[in-house]
């Protein structure tokens, strides 16, 4: 039986051999299709691993975590207090640093922990058990425990004391499996040191069970409760990650077209083959168990160079992504790709999956059809039809569906469902309105030649339905995302504009530095005006919101870009009696005009009326502004978070280097417009990157869709056009006019993908956008952009059509002759 | 059965009797066959002719185990092909048949020397040495290494020929086998099929529609809107 497999599926296999350009291309679908979406899963996983990293650092999950209310340092004597009360807490302090003379010139984040009191679990529990390791971290000189990804990325070495740019040096480097990304651990004492803050802590951790109750805290430890800490970053990054799936999972679907239109026209070109088969006295089973035996060594070879190219095309985005989610959400994912068995498995178990939906329909529409009808092309065809029908039905559902998601869908996961209805309704939809196009093109009066073009072009759907979807898919998908792209481009740097107001911002470290800056600039004649903010981070109905104090000056309302407000906001601002909220703010908590909003202070709680609604782009978090002197009576040792200048925009460098000078800050912390701007659309750029690399990628996977499809239908295209050939039509002509059909088919898929685009990028601003990051975007028409993806499109299929028309016009009459030998 | 006596029974390698098989069409049901009997001693060869339409292949295809009758009986062999199961079906066609049809039905991909040895390598039963004998008298040794698009279409119909008679059946099928060959070609590749099956030892159920080539088998019949209508015993 074995033997008897072996040799059905050795003739099988053999059409492969026959055919190999064919084979390729099939390969080339599976492997395109496997790579994109391997590549995104790599991103996605190598940052979730990061995350997870993070989570999972202290206690083995999300920590709770006791401090001060505005997220300040606090001295560490609140910490005595509550050990002597019994309480289980560890103290822990935080801040950045940057390497001297690194290979990477990112900051690195800096944990000063005191292991002997730490929670249990966590990645560093192994470490804290060994006393030797544990007296080595804590004693003299001490150690820095890093990951070791962290250590190749910045091209450190075990055992290093590396120098940081303010002089001071590491403890010895040591590597800790688990650590995440961008982060050393040091002992307490050596964080005070190495971040300038003696006897200061930023946070303190509980012991998970104890603060499962969140206890009430003793009057003279002014520390707040917070929940969840670093699971906020899983949170906050979710769309974000949503997105780069969804980009993956729309080049796996034009990807897996490539291999359903490969497979199907391997299996109309081996109907004969099936038939003899089946003569010859092979069963319905045997075939069937080897035509799938067949895919699966497909599948396997196509899927295994997927992933491994997955791997690279991931290696190569990862840096991207990375500082993406560094600019986005400081989110710390490791640079370097590090990959477990499981993602190389998923990898292969979906290119075996989709090759089974992909070239599974092709091997069961062969099952079902009689063995006698095999013989009949006509049966064939008729089975195409019948598809065809059933493919129009399903796609008038899916949009059925799409529509339903529009008016009833509220939440992010719905937006995609919708994105998915509506891409796969319209694809699903091509066939019948490309023969509906074509009929009513025929029923014109016109010269035999033309009706023929009309009347052929007709019968070419059922072969080139398929990769016209895929081009469809593509083509949509990048006007879709390129005008939500560039929207947000336009949009975002003209709010830029508008919102970045100020010439210089200056990050003081602490607040006598602020008070020093503040006398300081005061003499300076060059300064027009300084705006002060105070910014403290707090939960809002559970989620974490950016509080932000402004002073009462003239600019922000010259310059603050609102999307509503009442009239006249600011003073009532400034008054302390109302808020301003940001987009995302207002749409997760269903905040609109006059709404009351109460805050929970220290000093009890804060009533405020919402007074308007401004963009904030790019920002994860919500927002409020409020008056720097209400948040100022409630937070009383809130420290100035920042300090914008006005000056002479010639001035400007000057200032900003006399700052550095006189205060010791590092770029990081004095910082001009232009730089500011500049930082911004980079990370904007960043953003990006990826999707467009994706987007160019799915589109040249349609291409070669197109190009696979064509190759396979060269052979009975000679069939179809020989008679032509036979009535007095050169091969020129011949080969010209399949050009022309071809074109002419693009064309008007092309004219159905710019509308299809449009929705899509309406469900994108209007729908997925708003779920995801909770702002919308104004809308913009660029129909230079779709008028060039047009241009590509078409340039991708005349690509794809020079190959099997020049085959054409090199055959010779002797080939053409066949055909009718064929035909007989 | 019809009278014939237990020894002749026992020649007897195909038995049809009563054979009905309909069509559903855009007309209705369409009786393709109503109620043929016939049968064909082992060695023997038997001509089935009739206008286009009359039910031939259809018979044929019966025969073969590619299709279904609706009642009657086949038997090949002494086995009856009624209630066998597509999987037994296959079996059936692999060992007990061998089809030549008249648009060769080659396998493309695969060289001439691997389509002749093809349904003997399903069978189990590839002879080498009668495989080569084949391709000699065949006149295909040239030809092996070959693929069908570069054979002429009698020297394709051989290959087909050459086939079927590599796996050794009792009983072949020949749907039209020279339908596609020019006259001269036609005979050349009759010759060698009554030959061969001859030295086969196999028997030989041929539709055609050219009463030349029926002449030259043993017995013929003639079928008309699935009635046996006449034959030649």
């Amino acid at each position: 039986m074995i033997r008897h497999c072996a040799w059905v599926l050795h003739t099988l296999l053999s059409h492969w051999r026959r055919h190999p350009l064919q084979a390729a291309c099939l390969l080339v679908g599976l492997w395109l299709a496997t790579a994109l979406w391997t590549g995104v899963q790599a991103l996605n996983s190598q940052a979730r691993n990061s995350y997870d990293r993070a989570a999972e650092l202290f206690a083995g999950g999300a920590q709770t975590v006791l401090l001060a209310p505005g997220g300040q340092a606090f001295a560490q004597d609140h910490f005595v207090t509550l050990r002597r009360a019994g309480w289980p807490v560890s103290p822990m302090l935080r801040g950045t640093v940057e390497l001297a003379g690194a290979a990477d010139t990112r900051r690195l984040q800096l944990t000063g922990i005191e292991p002997l009191t730490l929670p249990a679990g966590g990645a560093v529990e192994a470490e804290v058990q060994d006393q030797t390791s544990l007296q080595a971290f804590m004693l003299s000189p001490g150690l820095t425990w890093i990951a070791a990804d962290t250590l190749a990325e910045f091209g450190l070495e075990v055992g290093a004391t590396p120098t940081l740019v303010d002089g001071k040096q590491l403890p010895p480097l040591h590597v800790v499996p688990g650590l995440p990304p961008g982060m050393l651990l040091v002992d307490i004492s050596q964080a005070q040191r190495l971040l300038d803050q003696p006897g200061m802590l930023s946070q303190l951790l509980v012991e998970p069970a104890f603060a499962a109750d969140l206890p009430p805290l003793p009057d003279n430890v002014p520390l707040v409760w917070q929940e969840g800490g670093e699971a906020d970053l899983a949170r906050l990054t979710d769309s974000f990650h949503l997105n780069l799936t969804a980009l993956g999972l729309l080049a796996f679907v034009v990807g897996l077209f490539i291999v359903h239109a490969a497979a199907g026209l391997a299996m109309e070109q081996r109907r004969g083959l099936l038939q003899t088969l089946r003569a010859c006295g092979v069963s319905l089973k045997t075939l069937l168990a080897v035509l799938l035996l067949e895919l699966l060594v497909l599948a396997l070879l196509g899927g295994s160079l997927g992933v491994l190219s997955g791997f690279a095309l991931a290696a190569l985005l990862m840096g991207d992504i990375a500082a993406s989610l560094r600019g986005l959400y400081g989110a710390q994912v490791a640079g370097q790709l590090a990959l477990d068995a499981s993602w190389w498995l998923t990898g292969l178990g979906m290119s075996l999956l989709g090759t089974l939906i992909a070239g599974g329909s092709s091997v069961l529409a062969a099952m079902r059809l009689p063995v006698l009808a095999w013989a009949r092309p006509q049966a064939w065809r008729e089975a195409q039809s019948r598809a065809i029908r059933l493919q129009s039905l399903l796609g008038v559902t899916l949009l059925a569906l799409a529509g339903a998601l529009v008016v009833w869908g509220d939440s992010l996961l719905s937006g995609f469902a919708l994105l998915a209805s509506l891409l796969l309704g319209a694809a699903l939809l091509l066939p019948l309105c490309l023969q509906t196009v074509l009929r009513l093109a025929q029923r014109r009066p016109a010269g035999p030649i033309r009706q023929w073009f009309w009347a052929d072009s007709q019968q070419q759907v059922s072969g080139l339905g398929i990769a016209l979807m895929a081009l469809l898919l593509a083509l949509s998908a990048n006007i879709g995302v390129g005008s939500m792209t560039e929207g947000f481009r336009q949009t975002f740097i003209g709010w830029l504009d508008q919102r970045l107001s100020a010439d210089i911002y200056v990050r003081p470290q602490d607040a006598a530095q602020a008070e020093a800056i503040n006398h300081w600039l005061a003499q300076r004649p060059e300064v027009s005006a300084q705006l002060p903010t105070w910014e403290l981070e707090i939960r809002v109905e559970g989620g974490p919101t950016q509080l932000s104090g402004v002073i009462d000056h003239p600019l922000y309302a010259q310059t603050w870009p609102l999307l509503e407000a009442i009239s006249d906001p600011w003073p009532p601002l400034s008054a302390g009696e109302g808020a301003l909220v940001s987009e995302q703010l207002a749409f997760r908590l269903k905040l609109s005009l006059g709404d009351m909003l109460t805050l929970d202070t220290p000093a009890g709680p804060w009533p405020l009326k919402i007074l308007g609604r401004y963009a904030d782009y790019g920002n994860p978090k919500g927002q409020l502004l409020v008056s720097a002197a209400g948040l100022q009576q409630r937070w009383p040792d809130q420290p100035v978070s920042g300090i914008g200048i006005l000056a002479s925009q010639q001035n400007a460098p000057q200032l900003a280097s006399a700052l550095r000078n006189v205060f010791g800050l590092g770029d990081s912390r004095v910082i001009d417009q232009a730089a500011l701007k500049a930082y911004s659309q980079t990370i904007f750029e960043q953003t990006f990157a990826a999707t467009a690399a994706l987007n160019t990628l799915t589109l040249a996977v349609a291409a070669v869709a197109l190009f696979t499809s064509l190759l396979g239908l060269a052979d009975s295209r000679l069939s179809q056009l020989a008679p032509l050939w036979a009535m007095g039509l050169r091969p020129a002509q011949l080969a010209a006019l399949s050009l022309a059909q071809m074109l002419m088919l693009a064309a008007f898929t092309c004219l159905l993908a710019i509308p299809l685009g449009l929705v899509l990028a309406w469900c994108l601003v209007e729908v997925v956008n708003v779920q995801a990051f909770g702002w919308r975007l104004p809308w913009h028409w660029f129909p230079r952009q779709w008028l060039t993806l047009v241009l590509l499109a078409l340039l991708a299929v005349l690509l794809a059509s020079i190959g099997p028309a020049w085959r054409i016009l090199r055959t010779g009459p002797t080939r053409l002759l066949r055909s009718f030998a064929h035909d007989a | 059965m019809r009278g014939f006596t237990q020894a002749q029974e026992a020649l007897k390698v195909l038995d049809v009797e009563n054979l009905k098989k309909t069509y559903g069409g855009p007309q209705g049901q369409l009786a393709v066959l109503d109620g043929v009997s016939l049968w064909l001693e082992a060695g023997h060869s038997l001509a089935l002719m009739g206008e286009s339409g009359s039910g031939k292949s259809t018979l044929l295809h019966l025969v073969a185990g590619l299709d279904q009758a609706d009642s009657g009986d086949i038997q090949v062999g002494g086995q009856s092909l009624a209630g066998l199961d597509e999987a037994a079906r296959a079996t059936f066609r692999r060992s007990q048949v061998a089809v030549i049809f008249q648009q060769f039905n080659l396998i493309p991909s695969l060289r001439v020397v691997d389509n002749l040895a093809f349904q003997a390598r399903l069978a189990g039963r590839l002879d080498e040495a009668w495989l080569s004998q084949l391709a000699q008298q065949l006149g295909l040794s040239e030809l092996l290494q070959r693929y069908p698009e570069q054979l002429s279409g009698g020297q394709q119909q051989r290959v087909a020929v050459g086939r079927a008679l590599a796996v050794r059946p009792p009983l072949i099928l020949a749907d039209e086998p020279t339908g596609n060959l020019d006259e001269n070609s036609a005979d050349e590749v009759m010759t060698l099929l009554l030959d061969l099956v001859q030295q086969a030892g196999a028997s030989l159920l041929m539709v055609t529609h050219s009463a030349r080539l029926a002449a030259r088998l043993d017995r013929q019949m003639v079928l008309k809107a699935g009635r046996v209508h006449g034959s030649e015993w």
